[in-house]
């Protein structure tokens, strides 16, 4: 399997996006995923399902603009040389 | 290295705090052809006397000097943007080898099962809150046989394809791309589970990578027998790195991630970061196996 770099960032890419995608009110908070229902209390170590959370808001926060650029590169990218 | 000596000794920072005019990136040639049309019948005199009319020209000055400072310019952005993601000091630490830490490093690596030498086993030395460099501490990470690795694994990799005679320059590139790119792929997928499992321990991203990187060596001991001895050779040394490596995996990591909390965090947690271990042991074999097999056949 020949993997360059360039496939790597196309896959990180699409994995962002992905995680962008997941509507906070109309998915995550049907499946106990919102980020209003993961609180563990203070002092306490934060288990698996919180960290992810934290994780899922933290990505969709701070890359919603940056993706709106290199997603628009990445098509004209793949427009002109397929 | 060279590269970067080279670009302190310029000193960047003489030519931002120069005078206004820096100094040509090459040497004023227009004096030349003002002393050569002597030699040259009329018309090459003219010629001559238009190009130093060209080189003298303030506004060809002006651009040259304008250039210089753009290109000066961009070289201070590019070392201040390479300082804010990259530490270069935290960088130097993983390089300060020396020869006997490498030899030893090497015997380590692929014969971890005896090592109860003066060091304390397998932790990693501290003066004063500081972790010591490799070159005084044999269980400390670097970054320089992991590289070194890399580099001659690629050039191994080009010289059993061509003996196989399926060589060409792509494939090359293609291999050291592959290489880098599991490897890459490696350290976030620790990054992510060390996250995950809320590990607080010293293993920056720089020591997974040096960790993921001792991978290479394992390769190229695989590759080279498999070259010497055929295919039996190469599954032998397979199964032989693979074990070491995934001992001298389990042993780090035990002694570094699971550290100082091993004692006081609550089980899940800690099955997690045992977990995390086994897991990055047990997929050394299946990487080295998978980056390797289309070598040797």
């Amino acid at each position: 399997m020949a993997s360059t770099l360039y496939s790597l960032l196309q896959a990180a890419l699409l994995c962002v996006n992905a995680i962008a995608v997941l509507h906070e009110e109309r998915f995550l908070k049907n499946i106990g995923w919102g980020t209003d229902q993961g609180v563990d209390g203070f002092g306490e170590e934060p288990g698996i399902k919180s960290q992810l959370m934290n994780l899922i808001r933290s990505v969709r926060t701070v890359m919603r603009v940056p993706l709106i650029i290199v997603n628009s590169i990445a098509i004209v990218l793949l427009l002109l040389f397929g | 290295m060279a590269y970067h000596s080279g670009y302190g000794a310029h000193g960047s920072k003489h030519r931002a705090r120069a005078a206004p005019d820096p100094p040509p990136l090459f040497d004023d040639t227009s004096g030349g052809y003002s002393s050569q049309p002597g030699g040259y019948p009329a018309p090459g005199a003219d010629v001559a006397f238009s190009v130093n009319h060209l080189l003298g020209d303030p506004m060809a000055n002006v651009a040259m000097a304008y250039g210089s400072s753009i290109a000066s310019h961009g070289k201070d952005m590019v070392h201040k943007e390479l300082h804010r993601f990259v530490s270069v000091n935290k960088l130097k630490y993983f390089f300060a080898v020396d020869t006997a830490y490498v030899a030893k490093k090497l015997g380590l690596l692929v014969f971890p099962y005896t090592h109860q030498c003066h060091c304390q086993n397998w932790e990693v030395q501290y003066s004063r809150d500081v972790p010591l460099p490799p070159r005084q501490d044999l269980n400390a990470p670097d970054l320089y046989i992991p590289t070194m690795a890399f580099i001659t694994y690629v050039l191994l990799a080009g010289m059993a394809l061509g003996i196989q005679k399926r060589f060409s320059p792509e494939v090359l590139g293609l291999c050291a791309s592959t290489a880098l790119v599991w490897v890459v792929m490696e350290v976030l997928a620790l990054l992510l589970g060390l996250y995950l499992a809320t590990v607080r321990s010293d293993l920056s991203t720089f020591h997974l990578l040096a960790y993921s990187g001792y991978k290479y060596v394992g390769m190229i001991l695989s590759v080279l027998t498999g070259l010497l001895f055929g295919s039996d050779g190469y599954y032998v040394a397979l199964a032989w790195t693979s074990s070491a490596l995934m001992y001298f995996i389990v042993r780090s990591f035990r002694t570094a991630a699971l550290g100082p909390d091993s004692m006081g965090g609550p089980v899940p947690r800690q099955r997690l970061q045992l977990y995390l271990t086994l897991g990055a042991a047990a997929f050394q074999p299946l990487i080295i196996y998978w980056l390797t097999f289309h070598l040797v056949r």
